[in-house]
């Protein structure tokens, strides 16, 4: 019934930003295409009436409608560059594997699956190699669960109100879930026998920065795998083909993709990511390093930039929540500007470390609206506040901005980030 | 590829002093021993380790040490039906070496070799001034010199002061690594062990951690004591009620 609503709303909203932007594309994802020089396409063309015509034939990979044309939002500086999810464009919870989002410090290599190795040594009874089909080979893995850079948010965070023409995408498009297959580094660890001693393992990529992160061994012990796999297929390139370490609920940056060494020790390795990258500045001239953990998130994903509302009446507020503290436990919505909350349905399934779906019917009177979202995991953390934040990590912290995101709905039915 | 320098076995301690006979003018020098190491008597199998300094965020306390013996009980439960399966392949002390290029922040696995400041703007002038400027003040990258007054850290609440090697790196030792496993932009990991050495007493020196005409070696990099050493903290959120 709401997505009735919603489809009804559609065509004068595509239209408008067809008009506007150039392209057919919904969202931010035309603002991507325009971003990235891509020419002007004209409107895909349909019959009057498909009944009365045969259709296409069965084809050996599929692709989206021609009407469809999402696009991940690119910056390049170069080495080091990213592409954001067009948060706004999905529904449910899986972000399909062309839209995840990347970030990457030396661009994505070039790996020969058949020359694939993992190494693992140092604090181990037998340091040892395994070859992709090794992997493939033990007994799996598989989970939902979301990725984000612990970067995303940013922009929102430091330039609050500055540039209300933020979409999810652009604010927020550093996060998405897959589901992610592999094999629980647990079991490698005590096929090579792993030392009771070793607290630390270095994870080290064979891209041309050969980045390196030190993770507690705890993790390894607890939900963290190598992973081959993402919703079904091999990694994509650009997410560590053909082997990544992923480890649920953490700063993505910690998940080495194009992993190829592992080593055991009994100390961090104070790598340059969690040394000058990474740590968060705290008040009383100190960083918090080792942050791993995202805390709980929640964002609204419709009504948002650059969505234009047809008009008064039934709508449904739509978001995702996470946490990597286990579940989210509830999302409440806010259409005044955070005097008054209700909750948010939660849309099955809601897993842990997991992008959830929530959706709110909210009747628009027509009047100027603030829309604002705020989550609450199972350890009981509420999703702070910007000024909360601010106070607990000072105005110029870096990384793990969670702050409550609210959007601005016009008379007119534009939508502005605001704040 | 292979990274010979790396390879365990006997290695040769290369014996250059930190403090070179120019006298050292930096306003903050090497911290610790002044004095060239004592000669070994015979050819090690690798070099001491020195001490990690006790506040080193990462180093696990008695409680988090029962913790970790928990977790991998548990883990190791977890997976007690499963077979050992036998897969993979040892891998050899060679095979290891090729690959095992991490330096520790106590300077374990740093190679055999030696660089001069001196030496080191000779190369930085051709390999690193084009993205990082010709004192380390940034270019196309970002800033690799700069202090801030007093040393002082205030990153959380003053966007006036940059972060760089002199104003927020904790360890000397990760500029060793990270130079040879990604530096220069067109030929990452090219560079030898002497080069490297080269370029790290260079930028130390552009952050006045250095003298002009000082060296560096395996024995002297990880005594270097970064003024924002004790600047760092393990993470202290817990999830719960309360925001930090």
């Amino acid at each position: 019934m709401a997505k009735k609503r919603e489809n009804g709303g559609l065509p004068s909203r595509r239209e408008l930003l067809a008009g506007a932007l150039g392209t057919a594309a919904v969202g931010a994802g035309a603002v991507a295409g325009a971003q990235q020089g891509d020419a002007p396409q004209p409107r895909p063309r349909a019959p009057e009436d498909p009944t009365k015509m045969q259709g296409l034939v069965p084809r050996p990979l599929g692709e989206r409608s021609a009407f469809e044309t999402p696009r991940r939002l690119v910056r390049v500086l170069e080495p080091s560059s990213s592409s954001r999810t067009p948060l706004q464009y999905l529904q449910g919870i899986v972000t399909p594997a062309d839209l995840h989002f990347e970030r990457h410090h030396a661009g994505i290599p070039n790996i020969d699956p058949e020359r694939y190795e993992l190494l693992i040594h140092g604090m181990v009874e037998r340091p040892q190699t395994f070859t992709l089909a090794d992997l493939k080979r033990f007994p799996a893995e598989s989970k939902l669960r979301f990725l984000e850079c612990s970067g995303n948010g940013g922009t929102a965070f430091q330039n609050r109100g500055r540039f209300p023409n933020l979409s999810p995408q652009e604010m927020d498009g550093l996060t998405s879930t897959s589901e992610w297959t592999g094999v629980p580094l647990k079991l490698l660890f005590r096929e090579v026998g792993a030392r009771p001693e070793a607290t630390w393992f270095l994870a080290e990529a064979m891209d041309a920065a050969v980045m390196t992160r030190s993770v507690p061994m705890e993790k390894a012990w607890d939900d963290a795998i190598v992973a081959y796999a993402q919703n079904g297929e091999p990694l994509r390139p650009e997410q560590g083909y053909p082997a990544r370490l992923f480890l649920p609920g953490w700063e993505g940056n910690a998940s080495i993709k194009w992993l190829r060494r592992l080593k055991l020790s009994d100390r961090p390795f104070m790598t340059r990511e969690e040394t000058s990258k990474y740590t968060d500045p705290l008040p009383g001239e100190k960083a918090r390093m080792f942050s791993f953990t995202m805390d709980a998130k929640s964002l609204i994903t419709f009504p948002t930039f650059p969505e234009r509302l047809g008009g008064p009446g039934w709508w449904e507020i739509r978001g995702i929540a996470w946490t990597g503290r286990g579940r989210i436990t509830r999302v409440e919505i806010s259409t005044d500007g955070g005097d008054t909350w209700e909750d948010a349905e939660l849309q099955d399934p809601v897993l842990p470390k997991c992008h959830v779906r929530f959706r709110k019917l909210w009747n628009w009177t027509g009047r100027s609206a603030i829309l604002m979202s705020r989550a609450t995991d199972e350890s009981g953390y509420v999703q702070p506040t910007r000024a909360a934040l601010l106070e607990a990590r000072g105005a110029y912290t870096r990384y793990h901005y969670n702050q409550i995101r609210s959007w601005r709905v016009e008379p007119d039915g534009q939508v502005f980030f605001a704040g | 590829m292979v990274r010979r320098w790396a390879a365990t076995g006997p290695l040769l301690l290369v014996l250059a002093g930190c403090s070179s006979e120019s006298g050292n003018d930096s306003p903050r020098a090497i911290t610790g021993e002044d004095t060239v190491p004592p000669v070994p008597s015979e050819a090690a199998p690798s070099l001491p380790r020195p001490e990690l300094h006790p506040g080193m965020p990462g180093l696990l306390n008695d409680a988090e040490l029962e913790a970790l013996a928990a977790a991998r009980r548990d883990g190791l439960a977890n997976i007690e039906d499963l077979p050992e399966f036998g897969f993979g392949e040892a891998a050899s002390p060679e095979r290891i070496a090729a690959w095992d290029i991490d330096i520790g922040p106590d300077g374990e696995g740093l190679p055999p070799g030696s660089g001069s400041v001196e030496r080191g703007e000779t190369l930085y002038r051709l390999q690193c001034v084009q993205c990082h400027g010709a004192r380390g003040e940034g270019s196309q990258f970002e800033a690799l010199a700069g202090r801030v007054p007093g040393d002082r850290f205030p990153f959380s609440e003053d966007r006036r002061y940059r972060i760089t090697v002199g104003s927020y790196w904790p360890y000397a030792t990760t500029l060793f690594d990270y130079i040879r496993r990604a530096m220069p932009q067109a030929a990452p990991g090219s560079l030898p062990p002497d080069d490297v050495y080269a370029l790290t007493a260079f930028i130390l020196q552009l952050n006045g951690l250095l003298g002009p005409g000082d060296f560096l070696d395996a024995e002297s990099l990880p005594r270097i004591q970064m003024p924002a050493r004790d600047r760092f903290v393990r993470d202290d959120r817990r999830g719960g009620p309360e925001v930090r």
